[in-house]
């Protein structure tokens, strides 16, 4: 415990080193708000019997984008460039419990996340007076962010060890991210007339579930505990391809 | 004897190729151990079963009484390793990367002893990627000796190094040395191995032939020395002692008598009021032994 507390100082300490990457990931999602609050113009988004404004609409889904950046994409591509820079094989000759180690990479990536998350909420309640959840949904989205954090880190893992090396790294992360994000109403709304094959890539994937809850607990919605049962899930599934893919070496 | 690593009938296959086919090694305690092999003969696969990276196809190996494939943390925690590639932090400054590495050991060294002793003193404070590609290297020993390890793994530490810092790096092991470390090395240099080696190995195509202390390698002190000479142009023929020409003019002969051989030469020379271009008389190096034994081939990676 003490080891993985210590670990994440490390980590912590190198990634605010390296401020054109600490900038760009906290640019990002914010950057995507204004962007998208701008094209789409702070309009009216129909969410079943709801209507909300798109600059509230955007502050939860940018806050998904973000954690998911943080998580996911982060944890993928460090944990792959780790290993090519033999970091990871370094590791594993010194008494450093495996486990350990990437807990704390883990943790501080959620770290990471959910500091992306507040940022996102705060400038949204700045920049277009959108609304805070507040007493159990406030609960609600807090644990919304842990399950979600560990899903998308767990994902992480699992595809860092289909990756082959650290060229491929950033595509193949992508190429999976992307579609599900889009597909999942992140970036535009899915309206309710959509393909059942789009409503069917929403059910089955985390991101949507994701999406949703942070959503249903922002505005006070009713929250579907489903949701959270399938992001745990696919945690339970990331590790298990993780525990299974995890390499210590880049391959030859 | 302490033996510190215990090797018997190792063998390491990846599918058909034979990367080590049978050795047999021991290592004592507070020595330094080189094995030497051209590039792809089975030093770094044999190096990386016994820090615990590869299992092993067949063999009983044992290192400081544990079986390093089992990964045991009570092993990781006596042993230092300096792997061929770095694989730093670079946003990590060089004191903050040795206090990481120790806090990962039940008894680490003092972080400011060791940056001392691998001669980064003034470098302690830079960040990581500032460093020149010979202090990372030096880093890297300096996380190695991080966690206070009685046994230190070195694979090929020097390569890359200008020879002004391959001096600094040998001078750093002898000092660990002093400190009671016993030293698994491997490298491809001669002069690195017979300086600080107590006792080497040559490992070609995977297997070891030959094994002794660098001054008697493959009976090295019982060869013969070599004499080469070249008389001006014009010069009388030398007397026969068995020499032979070359294309650049030069005689050389092999003589077990280098007293009696050499001063046949220079007398010759002095009688005849010859003024020799070239006189040089050689004792075999270690690196004529292994040039001999591996066949002075280079195998492929």
């Amino acid at each position: 415990m003490s080891q993985v507390l210590a670990q994440i100082r490390y980590t912590n300490k190198a990634f605010w080193r390296n401020p054109a990457s600490a900038f760009f990931t906290f640019l990002f999602p914010l950057l995507f708000l204004v962007i998208f609050t701008t094209l789409v113009g702070n309009n009216d988004v129909p969410l079943g019997t709801e209507v909300i404004k798109s600059s509230t609409y955007y502050v939860f889904s940018m806050a998904a984008f973000g954690l998911i950046s943080a998580c996911y994409t982060n944890i993928a591509i460090g944990v792959v460039f780790a290993r090519e820079e033999g970091v990871l094989k370094r590791i594993r000759g010194t008494p450093m419990p495996a486990g350990a180690y990437l807990t704390a990479r883990v943790v501080h990536a959620a770290l990471v996340g959910f500091l992306l998350v507040a940022i996102t909420v705060v400038f949204g309640v700045i920049a277009y007076h959108a609304s805070v959840p507040d007493g159990a949904h406030l609960g609600q989205f807090i644990l919304t962010l842990l399950v979600g954090a560990g899903c998308f880190a767990a994902i992480g893992l699992a595809v860092s060890g289909i990756v082959p090396n650290a060229d491929a790294g950033p595509p193949i992360v992508n190429v999976i991210i992307f579609p599900l994000l889009f597909l999942s109403g992140v970036f535009i709304a899915v309206g309710n007339d959509s393909p059942a094959w789009v409503v069917w890539v929403g059910r089955i994937f985390p991101v949507k579930h994701l999406v949703d809850a942070m959503r249903d607990s922002y505005l006070g919605l009713p929250f579907h505990w489903s949701d959270l049962a399938v992001l745990a899930l696919w945690a339970v599934v990331g590790v298990f391809i993780a525990s299974r893919t995890f390499r210590w070496e880049p391959s030859r | 004897m302490d033996h510190v690593i215990e090797i018997t009938g190792l063998r390491k296959t990846y599918g058909d190729l034979e990367a080590v086919a049978s050795i047999d090694l021991h290592v004592d305690r507070g020595e330094v151990f080189a094995l030497l092999g051209p590039n792809g003969a089975g030093k770094t696969t044999a190096t990386e079963i016994l820090e615990g990276y590869r299992p092993r196809t067949a063999g009983e190996v044992s290192v400081l009484g544990h079986d390093p494939s089992k990964g045991e943390r009570a092993l990781k925690q006596r042993v230092g390793i300096v792997l061929q590639s770095t694989g730093l932090d670079a946003f990590l400054t060089v004191r903050e990367t040795v206090d990481m590495y120790g806090g990962y050991y039940p008894r680490s060294r003092p972080t400011d002893e060791v940056i001392e002793l691998v001669g980064l003193r003034e470098k302690a404070d830079e960040r990581v990627r500032k460093l020149s590609g010979g202090q990372q290297r030096r880093l890297d020993v300096a996380i190695a000796l991080a966690g206070d390890p009685e046994l230190l793994f070195l694979d090929e530490p020097t390569t890359g190094f200008d020879p002004s810092a391959r001096r600094n790096a040998w001078e750093m092991v002898k000092n660990l040395v002093s400190l009671g470390k016993t030293v698994w090395l491997t490298t491809h240099f001669m002069d690195e191995a017979q300086y600080l080696a107590d006792r080497v190995a040559v490992i070609a195509k995977g297997r070891i032939v030959a094994e002794g202390p660098p001054d008697s390698l493959a009976g090295r002190d019982a060869m013969r020395t070599r004499i080469r000479f070249r008389p001006p142009s014009g010069a009388p023929p030398a007397p026969d002692w068995g020499q032979t020409p070359s294309a650049d003019g030069s005689f050389s002969l092999e003589t077990d008598d280098a007293t009696r051989s050499a001063h046949d030469v220079t007398s010759w020379a002095l009688d005849h009021g010859i003024a020799l271009d070239l006189l040089e008389v050689r004792q075999p190096s270690l690196e004529d032994v292994y040039l001999q034994l591996t066949g002075g081939e280079e195998g492929a990676e």
